[in-house]
């Protein structure tokens, strides 16, 4: 095989969030090349195997696929438990796995104030959105910011910040995705663009929902199995004590640094500091910025949101975020002591490193290589399998909800004024989906060699400037009006866009000016602030008829948000 | 969506209503409180004082981080199995009560 793969470019895209240590990727490779593996037979049978598995999934859930309910919420059949396994497993992408360990065999303890990050933001969404959530709206997030507002402004502003969420998720998951499977299997990047866009499409387009979670079911236990494997066979070198695996890692750190050429005290320094933050977050305002994008921007993703429709009534819906904060957290934990032992059993293996030290096929490759360290070929192949699942499961999920911004709210809602039959409104997601997918696949491919890392924190701060702010008010503050929430949330969103466009991520990596204007991390201490400030300020100076009409609303709203009583006739 | 006012009213006014309102309002906002401090605390030693986490805990060379940072991923998931705890007990009950008297 004569391509080759810039290894740091591949971190960075994989990576995502972590943009301030992304690299210029097409710059970086042009001096860091590393060895596409060989076609891997292994990893190509498993994942066909999953495949199969996969499709099968979808025919079933094809026959159950009649109505629009069906599509868009899996006609609110599924349970507590299955929810908070299918949102994790529509949460933890191969950026988690892969990028997160890998910043733990690189820095040690940063990846756990990194991880943390993509936790804490459940428990927000736990006490003050879900049960609410699940008692107001029928398909979408859309359902329950505008169900006492004007629908036409608010919908479309729903279907906007979805759609902008939707889109640059999608497109940083598509070039992991090629670069990923160039690697792990070894083909061509633009095969495993147009494999992994056709397979979504085919999931959504005919299981819709149904399909959707239980390939996110099958996808999250498989990976939580296949990292519990490999952090108990790590812990099992060590007797099952963490100390005895951190005092061999420290070791190792220090003896590599002391091989690079620093002198004894500085190699002891550079060996302990994995274990306490080290440069992540460098200055106050990036951090308590990066801090809050995470945590509310998962509270506003509307992939995440929609998955609250799928189960019965509001103590489902509890559970479901109950279960899924228990897998993920779960999940953090194992990729520490992953991370970890990759430094003891990867770092200290020559038949992993590339010949000038660094990992062999890339910085991400740390978990890959511990598989292979771990548990052979097979489970190597397994793993890498697992990770082109994990790709799949995560696409599949925005797909449907970027298919339901444009059919539920825009078609059924604003041009159809909510008089569409179920049959139309269907047909209008499937002809979605498949336009999404081939936009996918396209922009997949003309981004290959893009940095992309700004794409997921870009999301992740729309997500919190606009959605959150917009829900949050919709729901709990009765002064909100139709008014304050559009421009309020269209204010966050459009900070959020601007700053990442001034912010290094772009400005300097992208765009190769020399400094940033914006010079922080994260835009999210301004846009979330500026979203609730423009939805306060525009909702008080409305003294519209509408926003008279939208703040009588309230009671109503919360009555039946507090107790479902109305939701049940509407919804199943 | 509609829900005739004299309903609503009549729902607004019970005794039950009230109570989870208030207790469901309060312990959500008490909880994010708790969650907010604990994580921006968290968030705010690395910004001012990277060398507290970093210090060794005992012997070895485990630091202080270690149990903050695992204990903070713990905490976070029994924060919300509490309020799964209390909402399906109490919680429960009293929406249960608000939805029989609305129907009576």
């Amino acid at each position: 095989m004569r391509v080759t793969l810039p290894g740091t470019a591949l971190a960075a895209l994989l990576v995502g969030t972590m943009a301030t240590f992304a690299p210029l990727a097409h710059a970086a490779g042009l001096d860091l090349q590393a060895e596409q593996q060989a076609t891997n037979w292994t990893a190509i049978a498993m994942f066909a195997v999953f495949v199969v598995l996969t499709l099968g999934i979808t025919a079933w859930a094809a026959r159950q696929t009649r109505t629009a309910a069906d599509f868009y919420t899996a006609g609110g059949k599924v349970n507590g438990f299955q929810n908070g396994l299918a949102i994790a497993g529509d949460y933890m992408s191969a950026a988690s796995f892969l990028g997160i360990s890998a910043q733990i065999f690189t820095d040690g303890y940063d990846g756990l104030v990194y991880s943390i990050g993509f936790l804490v933001g459940w428990p927000i969404l736990m006490f003050l959105m879900a049960e609410r959530l699940r008692n107001l709206g029928r398909f979408t997030f859309g359902d329950v910011a505008s169900y006492r507002f004007a629908q036409t402004p608010v919908r479309l502003f729903a279907a906007f910040s979805t759609l902008a969420v939707v889109v640059f998720y999608l497109i940083a998951q598509m070039v992991g995705a090629g670069q990923l499977i160039r690697l792990l299997f070894g083909l061509p990047y633009e095969y495993a663009v147009i494999i992994v866009g056709a397979l979504m499409m085919i999931y959504v387009l005919f299981g819709g929902m149904t399909a959707t979670t239980w390939v996110q079911i099958t996808k999250a236990v498989l990976l939580l199995g296949g990292a519990t494997f490999i952090a108990v066979m790590v812990l099992a070198q060590f007797g099952f004590s963490p100390s005895a695996l951190f005092a061999r890692a420290v070791e190792v750190k220090t003896g590599l640094a002391a091989t690079a050429g620093a002198s004894p005290e500085e190699a002891a320094a550079k060996g302990l500091s994995i274990m306490g933050p080290g440069n992540f977050l460098t200055d106050p305002i990036s951090a308590f910025s990066f801090g809050m994008a995470l945590m509310f921007g998962t509270a506003g993703l509307p992939h995440i949101l929609m998955r609250f429709f799928t189960v019965p009534d509001a103590r489902a819906a509890r559970s479901s975020v109950f279960w899924a904060t228990t897998w993920i957290g779960y999940f953090y934990m194992l990729t520490f002591i992953i991370g970890f032992g990759a430094i003891v059993l990867v770092a200290t293996d020559p038949g992993f490193l590339a010949p000038d030290g660094t990992l062999r096929g890339g910085g991400n490759m740390a978990a890959i290589h511990l598989a292979q360290a771990v548990g052979g070929d097979v489970f190597l192949g397994f793993i890498s399998a697992v990770a082109f699942a994990t790709i799949l499961a995560v696409v599949a999920g925005l797909t449907l909800s970027g298919a339901s911004a444009i059919s539920h709210e825009v078609y059924a809602t604003v041009i159809r004024k909510g008089a569409a039959d179920s049959k139309s409104e269907l047909k209008v997601s499937r002809v979605t989906t498949i336009v999404l997918a081939a936009v996918a696949i396209a922009l997949g491919i003309l981004f290959e060699k893009q940095n992309v890392a700004f794409m997921v924190s870009l999301a992740f701060a729309i997500a919190a400037s606009g959605n959150f702010p917009v829900l949050l008010m919709a729901l709990l503050w009765k002064g909100c009006t139709t008014r304050g929430a559009v421009i309020g949330g269209s204010l966050g969103v459009l900070t959020a866009l601007v700053l990442t466009v001034l912010s290094p991520a772009i400005w300097v990596k992208v765009l190769g000016y020399e400094t940033a204007p914006f010079p922080f991390m994260s835009p999210a201490l301004f846009s979330v602030s500026i979203g609730f400030f423009g939805i306060w300020l525009f909702s008080v100076l409305d003294k519209s008829p509408r926003a008279a009409i939208d703040i009588a609303a309230f009671e109503e709203q919360e009555v039946r948000a507090e107790t479902g009583i109305g939701a049940a006739a509407v919804a199943h | 969506m509609a829900m005739d006012t004299e309903k609503l009213a009549r729902i607004r006014r019970s005794e039950a209503y009230r109570t989870l309102v208030r207790r469901r309002g309060r312990l959500g906002v008490r909880l994010t409180v708790v969650m907010l401090v604990l994580y921006y605390g968290f968030i705010s030693l690395i910004a001012f004082d990277k060398s507290l986490l970093a210090a060794p805990i005992g012997e070895g060379v485990t630091s202080l981080g270690i149990p903050v940072g695992l204990g903070l991923i713990g905490v976070t998931v029994a924060l919300t199995g509490f309020y799964v705890w209390r909402a399906n007990s109490e919680f429960d009950r009293l929406t249960r009560q608000v939805v029989a008297e609305s129907e009576a």
